[in-house]
């Protein structure tokens, strides 16, 4: 089964390099990344899928966890939380089929989104599972394409957000923080 | 009041707040404008020869001094010459800020002259890199790099800077805090985990103490020299650790690992509770996990929380910085004390009598000999000359292992060398580093021949400054770690091990200005050592020693620790 892990991070260049480098370090594929802005506009919400052994996933959301531009890596593989993913697909559809592909379609709660005499553009939401299920049926109707978003997904349980403060500094400051000692957190 | 600057004013400007009094560096085209404002600066600026000694040179610094240390590079190759020093860095947590050249922003991406990729390419080398695309965001980057090189666990970080960045002008206005939301340390340590660590360690019958690196990089030495003396108990200290515990201190049983002591390796694998602090259970420490003191439970203190469980899995975590987590735990230790130190006293007289026996059974004694001059005697004298207080920036090898099982160092920063990413060629600079830091502390660059050939250039920069290191060649005619692995692990087939062509010692000094001297008896030897020393100038001595001596003890990568190759294999009488 995939993983989950989502991340809370600063929308910054370089943001998305560094956290794909934890897990391409370690050789580890990448199933699905999704990233897009937060009601804050200068964090993105990312939500990776991927396919690693328990032990090493941990270690790897401590690595994310560590990196200066992401807020908070959380495991959502066991953790209450809703995941989905979005499809678009289209399907040539002769005349006749077209009757039991829209059909198909109300089954699996897909949506007609373009309409032309070659075919359907269907959009679909659920979780992965239900959507393979429908890109099966749907094959059996002919040639079809298919786009998929990668999950996204939301935690349902309430998290707290620990976040470093601003670091007051540099009126009549001399370097050497190691002598000044460390930050608390 | 705000005025009018230059990027590469403020930069400097920066530097200044940052406490910065001397860079290494190497310019370049896209510096071009940095170098003109330094020009009419105070700032020391030290022009090494290639890049990478910048990088180990900033590192040797730091290391010595605990202050972050800093280089220059420019765009391109400048920058691509900085990786390894950097990646060094980031291995052995050394807090280092890099400044590199980059085209202008404009011509990013169209592969300008000199362009490369820095930022793309330093983002595994280092803890945090930056690229500044607006002048405006230039103060606070600058303070940025240097709190994250500087705090948590220490590292490098990049800054690339246009030139237009460098050459716009604005008005300054110093940088009145920073805010790094994501940028988490917890350096104080859970409260209960330390009580309860205090706990274990007063029941433990065979506690050992495991140090590592981060005793020094936070000053930990006298709370783990506090936490030590009050348990009693047995310390090893890696190869980055060492001096963390004064050599001489009659608690401390040497180095463990790969090359480690008898003892000090028999000493983990009996253990039952290891006390881990400021270490990363590294391979070369731990041999194979699986049979890595199979007996303890572990209280491991770090303040890394990724280094946490990730070789071996903690009893007792406790994330924080060495100092202060050693600070409050030897308090609860003193709290605990009338309960348990009568009872722990018993227990400890078995577990340190255990300990003297594995030291005198193979006691680490450096093979000494008339007729030729063997590596670990080299070591033997320098360590006599040192008597713990000499800073050695050892490069890596065979003589960076004879050196760590020898030399004593009776403080921290006195021991500098590439542990992670074992990088040769980093002695040379480092000790240039090292020196500027500490005018008047005698500094040995203690290489082999093959690490002292990479840095050759070096030796201008060492005359141009005036330096007085001593640069000590234990010269075997091999790289001899890759000859004593071929001649063990592949069935002595040597291949691409022998350095042929070494220069002559005087010659080569002498090229440069300075003293050089080639050592080939064992009776020179000391006499040798005394005449560098004593020589107010920088000066090169040539120790020829005996090229087919190996280093032990050896564990076989992927072996057990308790599993070690004592010595030579011993000639079998033909009958």
């Amino acid at each position: 089964m995939l993983q989950i892990i989502s991340l809370l991070v600063e929308n910054k260049p370089g943001a998305l390099m560094r956290i794909t480098g934890v897990l391409t370090a370690r050789g580890y594929n990448i199933e699905s990344l999704t990233v897009a802005r937060t009601l804050d506009p200068e964090l993105s919400r990312m939500t990776i899928a991927v396919d690693v052994d328990p032990t090493l996933r941990q270690q790897v959301i401590k690595q994310m966890n560590k990196l200066i531009n992401v807020l908070q890596a959380i495991d959502l593989t066991e953790n209450a939380a809703v995941a989905r993913e979005m499809l678009l697909m289209r399907v040539r559809a002769p005349l006749e089929a077209r009757p039991a592909i829209l059909k198909e379609a109300e089954i699996f709660g897909a949506r007609v989104v373009d309409s032309s005499v070659d075919g359907f553009a269907v959009e679909a939401t659920g979780e992965p599972e239900k959507l393979d299920e429908f890109v099966d049926v749907m094959r059996a109707y002919g040639d079809i394409e298919v786009t998929r978003s990668g999950m996204v997904a939301v935690c349902l349980e309430p998290r707290k957000l620990r976040l470093s403060a601003p670091i007051p500094k540099l009126d009549n400051y001399v370097g050497d923080h190691l002598a000044k000692g460390v930050l608390n957190a | 009041m705000s005025n009018l600057m230059s990027g590469s004013q403020i930069l400097l400007e920066c530097l200044v707040r940052e406490g910065v009094e001397c860079v290494f560096g190497y310019p370049g085209g896209v510096m071009l404008p940095l170098y003109d404002a330094m020009y009419e600066h105070p700032m020391r600026h030290v022009l090494v020869r290639h890049e990478e000694n910048a990088c180990f040179a900033a590192s040797g610094y730091s290391m010595a001094t605990g202050k972050v240390g800093v280089c220059m590079a420019t765009s391109g190759p400048g920058a691509t010459n900085l990786t390894t020093g950097l990646v060094n860095a980031l291995m052995d947590s050394t807090p280092v800020v890099a400044i590199t050249g980059q085209v202008p922003t404009r011509l990013i991406g169209s592969d300008a002259f000199q362009e490369a990729d820095t930022f793309g390419i330093t983002r595994s080398c280092t803890k945090h890199n930056f690229l500044v695309k607006t002048l405006a965001d230039l103060p606070r980057v600058i303070h940025e790099a240097f709190y994250l090189a500087a705090t948590g666990r220490p590292g490098p970080v990049l800054v690339d800077l246009p030139k237009d960045i460098l050459q716009g002008q604005t008005h300054y206005a110093p940088v009145s805090s920073i805010h790094l939301p994501g940028y988490k340390v917890y350096a104080d340590g859970h409260a209960g985990q330390i009580r309860r660590a205090a706990q274990m360690m007063w029941e433990a019958q065979r506690p050992l103490v495991y140090a590592g690196g981060g005793i020094v990089s936070s000053n930990a030495h006298n709370e783990l020299r506090r936490l030590v003396e009050l348990l009693d108990t047995p310390a090893v200290c890696t190869l980055m650790g060492l001096g963390g515990l004064p050599s001489s201190h009659p608690n401390f049983v040497s180095m463990p690992g790969m090359h480690g002591s008898y003892a000090a390796n028999m000493g983990l694998t009996h253990s039952d509770l290891l006390i881990a602090v400021g270490t990363r259970f590294d391979d070369r420490v731990t041999g194979r996990l699986s049979a890595f003191a199979p007996h303890a439970k572990v209280v491991h203190v770090d303040i890394d929380p990724s280094e946490i469980g990730k070789n071996r899995v903690a009893d007792l975590p406790i994330v924080g910085d060495a100092k202060r987590v050693l600070v409050r735990l030897v308090k609860a230790l003193e709290e605990l004390s009338p309960q348990y130190s009568s009872r722990s006293a018993e227990a400890r007289r078995d577990w340190w009598r255990q300990i003297r026996d594995w030291q005198t059974e193979h006691p680490l004694t450096p093979e000494i000999s008339t007729s030729e001059i063997k590596p670990q005697h080299v070591m033997k004298e320098v360590d006599r000359i040192s008597g713990g207080n000499a800073i050695v920036c050892a490069d890596v090898g065979q003589h960076q292992m004879w050196a760590a099982q020898f030399i004593r160092f009776n403080g921290p920063r006195l021991w500098i060398n590439s542990g992670g990413l074992g990088s040769m060629g980093f002695g040379l600079p480092a000790a240039i580093g090292a020196q500027f830091a500490c005018p008047n502390k005698l500094v040995f660059a203690l290489v082999g021949d093959g690490g002292f050939q990479m840095a050759l250039p070096e030796l201008s920069t060492v005359v141009t400054n005036g330096l007085p290191i001593k640069i000590v060649v234990v010269n075997n005619g091999y790289l001899g770690m890759v000859r004593q692995w071929q001649e063990l692990f592949y069935n002595n087939r040597l291949c691409a091990v022998t350095l042929d062509s070494f220069p002559d010692a005087e010659k080569l000094a002498g090229a440069y200005g300075f003293t050089g001297r080639t050592v080939e008896s064992p009776a020179d030897l000391q006499s040798a050592l005394e005449e560098a020393v004593a020589e107010p100038a920088p000066y090169l001595l040539n120790i020829k020693v005996c090229p087919d001596e190996n280093v032990y003890p050896m564990v076989p990568a992927g072996g057990a620790i308790s599993e070690m190759i004592l010595g030579p294999p011993q000639p079998v009488a033909v009958s």
